[in-house]
């Protein structure tokens, strides 16, 4: 009887603070909506026994994916009032389709039954005697391996795109381009002069500051190790 | 194993679709709210499997979720980074400036 009450509580309180996710006037609202949508989510998993996938949505999706969301709405400058000018010309398509879908879905679930031969397809009847967590981690790790395995290849994907796509080439940093060492010539970087005896650079006007402070360290290199070599 | 029949949970979890799909309609300019939607909108399959997976006590509907969640996670990394260099690039989110490609 508490979880039928909990049920409709957490229910309704989900299904009102998504309505309002979608319909909130400031998108920091709608994040923080979407944030009381999945906990409220999480209460309904709990109810069904699913212990683990509970906490799951609670640290992956309330602890990452919301907080993300929140992170790109405060970084951008947006004007988001400018975002809603569309708002009532959108509404009667928008109710129209969500009408229709719904009286589908309805109709779908008004003839659900439950075959009565499903209990035999079953793969993985829930077991009595263990945890939630336990059976899910005994059948993640033996059976589903490899789709566990491609789940992380997914993460690492995804990981790695969103750091690609947003990584930014800065012109101050000082990195190595391979490209352009191995492009330097002789000809570009090393001018010989003939020097009359008895005359200075300066007065040949050939002292100039050094292109690139790295050019010089060979011949330090060479002084040093000649000098090691004479002591 | 569930508190209430079956069906109710199911309706609860069309309506949640339902209202992320009349998030994408209502909400045609703002990239972050289409891509909250989404979320809604795996949100309510999630439910559905859950459900399903305690009525009929099978342990492998929970470990879809677990997959459902996995890729609804990578989705919206990459969703938002779009977005950022979207913004970075044209300084603006609106879905009808997306038009470089003339689609």
């Amino acid at each position: 009887m508490i979880a039928a009450i909990a049920f409709y509580v957490f229910a309704i309180i989900m299904l009102i603070s998504a309505a309002m996710v979608v319909s909130a006037r400031n998108p920091v609202h709608s994040v923080l909506f979407l944030i009381l949508t999945f906990f409220n989510a999480a209460g309904l998993f709990l109810l069904t026994g699913a212990e683990f996938l509970t906490m799951i949505l609670v640290i992956v999706y309330v602890g990452a994916v919301a907080v993300l969301f929140l992170f790109v709405v405060m970084m951008l400058d947006i004007n988001f009032a400018e975002l809603r000018s569309g708002f009532q010309r959108y509404l009667p398509v928008g109710l129209a389709i969500g009408t229709v879908l719904l009286i589908e879905l309805a109709l779908v679930v008004g003839g659900w039954e439950v075959a009565p031969q499903a209990g035999a397809l079953r793969y993985a009847p829930t077991a009595a005697g263990m945890s939630n967590t336990a059976q899910l981690g005994r059948l993640i790790y033996t059976d589903y391996i490899f789709l566990f395995q491609a789940a992380g290849l997914v993460l690492l994907v995804a990981m790695i795109g969103a750091i690609v796509l947003t990584l930014r080439d800065r012109k101050t940093s000082r990195h190595q381009v391979i490209a352009v060492q191995t492009a330097r010539t002789a000809q570009a970087t090393l001018e010989l002069v003939d020097v009359p005896l008895g005359a200075g650079i300066a007065t040949l006007g050939i002292r100039r500051p050094l292109p690139e402070p790295v050019a010089a360290e060979p011949e330090h290199d060479a002084h040093a190790h000649a000098d090691a070599g004479g002591h | 194993m569930l508190p209430v029949a079956l069906s109710h949970y199911l309706i609860v979890a069309a309506l949640l679709l339902v209202l992320g799909v009349f998030g994408i309609f209502l909400n045609r300019k703002n990239v972050i709210i289409i891509l909250m939607s989404v979320e809604l909108i795996l949100l309510a399959a999630n439910l559905n499997l859950v459900a399903f997976s305690a009525v009929l006590h099978d342990m492998v509907g929970q470990v879809f979720v677990m997959f459902t969640l996995t890729v609804a996670a990578a989705e919206a990394a990459i969703g938002l980074a779009i977005v950022v260099i979207y913004f970075r690039n044209r300084g603006s989110i609106q879905v009808e400036d997306v038009n470089l490609m003339k689609g």
